[in-house]
């Protein structure tokens, strides 16, 4: 159980390994606080769309198995719209449409049938939540590396006075740029562990 | 004729005769083709355009060593591609923009634009252009912010508000518009004494340096001449902008980056097409590009964005005028 959960944050990072969920990835990591708040949003529709699922893989007709998985996710993605809007109207707002599009993030539909539609109760809510940490922990280094470069801050507060920061990192191409720097220096870390395990 | 004999010359078989060309004979060939350029940057612009160039070239031809060390490749910098990139990134600079700025430009426009792609010969852009975009949209009031050339008028007034010709003629200023009046005359435009990059604004130093690549063979007519000539027939033909002052097409060819982008960038031999009809595919497209944004885009100027532009499509020019081979 407790491998179902690691591997969702290094092995199989849903981000930098399985490269899913990019979209909102690119869109929501211009700063930590954001990050954090899809990151929280979306592991808690991703652990209970899990369990749900788990719990009624053998009642789903396998040909009408996607409508139904996202009947679930969208009724919690529903749940959390509601909250943000009524407790945290400030991340709501600056999430924007990246609210409701959590429905159709690749990450839980992909866990959902991969995962939990084979898998029991437990072992699928471990999996949802090792996805989802994986996911946050990828949106928080990103939003950090951009907030930090694009806007001299990290939790909108200033860092270094008087550094100017460069806009173009919290502008979208910054997303594209970040992502692709540490997909290759990840790729690079993973050749060079196999190379020294291979000696 | 010409064509027809050197797409013999493709097929001949295996007895080859090697040239003599080499990477760095080109690009110390368009080093020198730059020359007329640089000195025209110290003569308008002084000791801190020399300091701008400097700086870009230094932490480009550096970039390069580290990164091609960290690759575990030979280290090339004595090739010269890199001072090139460096030169031209710095071409494009303004001339009131902070010291540092040059070189975070040139470090990423190498690193990034560059080395990520694997190196000379397999970067999709031009690394000059990479580097210029990072810089201008991360400090964009630093590169929208002009100074007058040294020996134009106002110059010896402390603080003056100053445009390029494009950008006057954008927000409507009436008074820094080229006219018999303002403070752009025509000459001013060919000569280089005017608001812009410090490596562009000189018509007739690039125009010497763009001749001498073109009888040297490095450059070939057909992007220039399809480049500059898009140019002057759309800004010809077409209107502007409402609140914008129609500029004759004379002040588009000579009042912005035209010649710096047509005989240095869009000619740069790995990221633009390889045959001529590619290549005045190429200059069409970039002419076209660099017309709308100039009358209708959100900037004053559009030759650099025109050229990346065109650079994303160069793969399929290049596969779409492949010449026949021979005897099929």
């Amino acid at each position: 159980m407790l491998k179902e959960f690691t591997k969702g944050i290094f092995k199989r990072n849903p981000v930098f390994i399985l490269l899913l969920g990019l979209c909102p990835t690119l869109a929501v990591s211009i700063s930590v606080e954001n990050a954090i708040g899809m990151g929280v949003a979306s592991t808690f529709v991703l652990v209970f769309s899990n369990v749900i699922v788990s719990l009624i893989r053998s009642l789903v007709p396998k040909k009408i198995r996607i409508p139904c998985f996202i009947v679930v996710i969208a009724t919690f993605v529903t749940l959390v719209e509601l909250f943000l809007e009524a407790y945290l109207p400030g991340l709501n707002k600056s999430l924007g449409l990246f609210v409701p599009l959590i429905v159709v993030n690749c990450i839980i539909l992909g866990r959902a049938e991969a995962f939990a539609s084979r898998n029991p109760v437990l072992l699928s809510l471990s999996d949802g939540l090792g996805m989802g940490v994986g996911f946050t922990g990828a949106l928080v280094l990103l939003g950090a590396i951009r907030e930090v470069l694009g806007a001299n801050a990290l939790f909108g507060f200033e860092l270094v006075p008087g550094f100017r920061p460069a806009m173009i990192m919290i502008l979208p191409p910054g997303a594209f740029l970040t992502i692709g720097l540490l997909l290759g220096l990840f790729a690079l870390i993973r050749a060079r562990r196999e190379a020294r395990g291979a000696e | 004729m010409k064509g027809k004999k050197e797409r013999l010359f493709k097929v001949t078989p295996a007895p080859q005769l090697h040239g003599g060309e080499s990477i760095p004979r080109v690009m110390w060939t368009v080093m020198l083709a730059l020359l007329p350029a640089f000195l025209a940057s110290l003569y308008f612009f002084g000791w801190k355009a020399f300091q701008i160039e400097a700086v870009s070239v230094i932490t480009a031809i550096f970039t390069e060593a580290v990164i091609q060390k960290l690759r575990g490749r030979p280290v090339t910098i004595t090739d010269g591609s890199a001072a090139v990139t460096g030169l031209l990134l710095a071409f494009t600079l303004p001339m009131d923009v902070p010291i540092w700025l040059p070189a975070v430009g040139a470090a990423f426009g190498i690193g990034v634009g560059k080395h990520a792609f694997g190196g000379l010969g397999h970067n999709i852009f031009n690394p000059a252009l990479i580097g210029r975009t990072f810089v201008m949209h991360s400090w964009l009031p630093f590169m929208t912010t002009w100074s007058p050339p040294r020996l134009a008028m106002y110059a010896q007034v402390d603080a003056v508000t100053y445009a390029t010709p494009l950008g006057a003629a954008r927000e409507a200023v009436i008074s820094l518009v080229p006219s018999p009046d303002g403070i752009f005359s025509t000459m001013d435009m060919f000569w280089g004494s005017i608001g812009g990059c410090i490596g562009e604004t000189s018509a007739l130093a690039l125009l010497l340096g763009g001749v001498f690549l073109l009888i040297r063979g490095y450059v070939r007519w057909q992007t220039p001449a399809a480049f500059i000539g898009t140019v002057v027939l759309l800004t010809w033909v077409l209107p502007v902008k409402e609140g914008a002052i129609a500029l004759a097409p004379y002040h588009h060819l000579l009042g912005g980056g035209l010649f710096l982008g047509a005989f240095f960038m869009a000619t740069d031999m790995v990221t633009t097409p390889v045959t001529g009809a590619g290549m005045l595919v190429f200059g069409l497209g970039c002419g076209l590009i660099t017309s709308i944004v100039r009358l209708y885009g959100g900037f004053p100027e559009g030759v650099c964005y025109s050229i990346l532009v065109m650079n994303a499509f160069t793969p399929l020019i290049d596969k779409f005028t492949r010449p026949r081979i021979f005897g099929t």
